[in-house]
């Protein structure tokens, strides 16, 4: 398809402005050289521009989207109906407290609402997404052990089946980061974490259940070691789906949680989403919150900067109107329909798993909660199918890839997380669509690495796309 | 696989060269290969101190990030700056490819040599 620099003709426009009835006057200093090359279209060519690219892109609402720890869910439209009352979205985040009762209300519900969720005791909204929660949560942290002059602890301890953005947060507070091997069982080594643990130990970060799908059973002696050395234990809220209304990660022991509101609490995700990563946390470390505190009583509400306040980490009160679908979602499920979240979650993942277990090897062959991993790494040692083939050839079967090569302690991984909002019909189709491309890989193994035959792009050349990343539109000239 | 004689070997995978008072660092062909093609390095600089198992560089594949690890204590004295423009000379040519060469060292790991390290690599390729 053309871009969007392809299309339209000089000087073409979609409106025509009135003439301009004032001096014009612009300070010489900021004035470009040259006008910018901006694409010049009708508002028909630019209404089909974007309904072409529309028509490329695969959501949830185009089909089956197991994207493994991501939680695709089916994000329910009466959240964007409430999203885009005129109360919510005609407001500023500058008007007065006075005269934004309803939207202080909404945060102070939905912080009530997740922290008992939760289990903690007051959160924040403004991180923008999953690893901004990170960062804020582990600022939390450091506030915390800054404030006790307990300068020493400079490790932050993560296993080696975390997300990446786990270290790269660590990092990015400064501290170390302290790389844990996971046990053969896929959890938590208990033996190498306690010898891990020390004076400098700042934390650990961990997710419950974990990016293998599985429950860290020893999870109240894991924090206590945490917690006996001195540190804090954080809670990446990235699989909070698989557990939500059942078990609560401040009573497992964490001290700080973020959650993703576009993954557990069924806002729109990717594409910019836009995201929300609130952050909870147990009220010892309450003071240290960022942002505002909605705080007094029922239309009396005022925002409120925490006693020690570590800054903001983003304008203002967050990605407000993706809090009101969160809290839409929380609201409709309530406490009876909020553990048949989890529930159905991990109904679904076990039943795939169940019936694809005998063509497909499962990297831990144990039941599991939200989702499950499996392993091509035999079949690519014999020179078959690997975990990148049989996702492209989903793609032909209109359907989005698992997760890939993740989590990195499974090699060749495939994972699958099909989320609550899959019917069985659903499901029964993937996993006989997935049984035929088993069969097809065994007969035919060069067709599926031909895959993808009917999408509108085949095997993109990844290595060349980062070696030699071209990400502007070159205007005729040579791209080399 | 190719595992040249005349160099030693370590656990994580990094290839030692002395030569000269100084030790050449880089990574061997069996980790390459597992890595896949890389796209992107990074580099520690000159005078930089070195530890025995502590990351000094990173290596970058379309799947992943992972960490190089120094397998002796001492000074970076000198860093091959040409592999951040040609990451790929380090899939096409692993054992030219030096990350850096250091000097001042004061410990090193257990190096294994190259049927040693062979061995070791047959033994996790099965483990897997």
């Amino acid at each position: 398809m053309k871009t969007v620099f392809e299309w339209g003709a000089p000087g073409r426009r979609c409106t025509i402005l009135p003439a301009l009835d004032v001096e014009e006057q612009l300070p010489e200093a900021p004035l470009r050289d040259a006008a910018p090359r901006l694409p010049e279209m009708s508002e028909t060519e630019v209404s089909r521009h974007y309904t072409e690219l529309a028509g490329q892109v695969f959501g949830v609402n185009n089909g089956f989207y197991p994207l493994g720890s991501c939680t695709m869910k089916y994000n329910p439209s009466v959240n964007e109906e409430m999203a885009r009352l005129p109360g919510f979205t005609g407001v500023h985040p500058l008007q007065e407290d006075e005269t934004v009762q309803g939207c202080l209300s909404v945060l102070r519900t939905a912080e009530e609402y997740l922290c008992e969720v939760t289990g903690m005791d007051a959160v924040t909204f403004q991180p923008a997404a999953g690893a901004h929660g990170e960062f804020t949560g582990l600022l939390l942290i450091k506030s915390y052990h800054t404030e006790r002059g307990d300068l020493k602890r400079t490790k932050m301890i993560v296993p080696d089946s975390a997300h990446g953005t786990n270290p790269a947060t660590a990092t990015m507070c400064g501290y170390d980061v302290v790389n844990l091997a996971s046990g053969a069982d896929g959890l938590v080594d208990l033996e190498a974490l306690r010898a891990a643990v020390g004076e400098d130990t700042a934390g650990l970060m961990l997710t419950n259940p974990n990016t293998c799908g599985l429950f860290e059973k020893d999870i109240l002696e894991i924090t206590k070691i945490i917690h006996e050395a001195g540190g804090l234990v954080y809670y990446d809220g990235a699989n909070l789906n698989g557990i939500i209304g059942v078990a609560r990660p401040g009573d497992m022991g964490f001290d700080c949680v973020h959650m993703n509101l576009h993954k557990t609490f069924s806002t729109p995700h990717g594409g910019g989403g836009p995201g929300s990563g609130p952050v909870g946390c147990k009220e010892f470390l309450a003071k240290y919150l960022p942002g505002h505190r909605v705080t007094g009583d029922t239309g009396a509400l005022r925002r409120e900067r925490a006693e020690q306040c570590l800054g903001d980490m983003r304008a203002f009160d967050g990605n407000f109107l993706v809090v009101v679908r969160a809290l839409t979602y929380l609201l409709m499920l309530g406490k009876e329909g909020l553990p048949e979240i989890s529930k159905n979650a991990v109904l679904n993942a076990n039943y795939m798993m169940s019936q694809l277990k005998d063509v497909y090897p499962m990297a831990f062959d144990d039941n599991v909660y939200h989702e499950f991993v499996i392993t091509m790494e035999q079949s690519v040692k014999r020179g078959g199918v690997s975990a990148m083939d049989i996702a492209k050839t989903l793609l032909d079967h209109g359907m989005h890839p698992p997760t890939m090569y993740f989590p990195l302690i499974v090699h060749e991984a495939l994972m699958v997380e099909p989320t609550e909002t899959e019917s069985k019909e659903t499901l029964d189709e993937v996993i006989r669509v997935m049984k035929e491309i088993h069969e097809e890989a065994q007969r035919d193994p060069e067709s599926i690495k031909a895959s993808p035959k009917k999408a509108p792009i085949g095997r993109p050349d990844e290595v060349t796309a980062a070696r030699n990343p071209i990400i502007r539109y070159r205007f005729g000239e040579e791209t080399n | 696989m190719n595992t040249p004689g005349n160099l030693k070997y370590s656990k994580t995978h990094e290839w030692v060269k002395t030569e000269g008072g100084l030790t050449e660092i880089g990574i061997t062909d069996f980790a390459q290969d597992a890595l896949g093609d890389l796209v992107f390095v990074n580099l520690p600089e000159a005078g930089d101190t070195l530890s025995v198992g502590e990351a000094f560089a990173d290596v970058e594949s379309v799947k992943a990030v992972s960490d190089i690890y120094s397998p002796v204590s001492g000074t970076v004295a000198e860093v091959n700056d040409s592999l951040l423009d040609s990451p790929e000379s380090i899939n096409s040519d692993p054992y030219g490819a030096w990350f850096i060469r250091a000097s001042d060292v004061t410990a090193t790991e257990d190096l294994m040599d190259a049927e040693a390290y062979e061995a070791f690599c047959e033994e996790e390729a099965a483990k897997e």
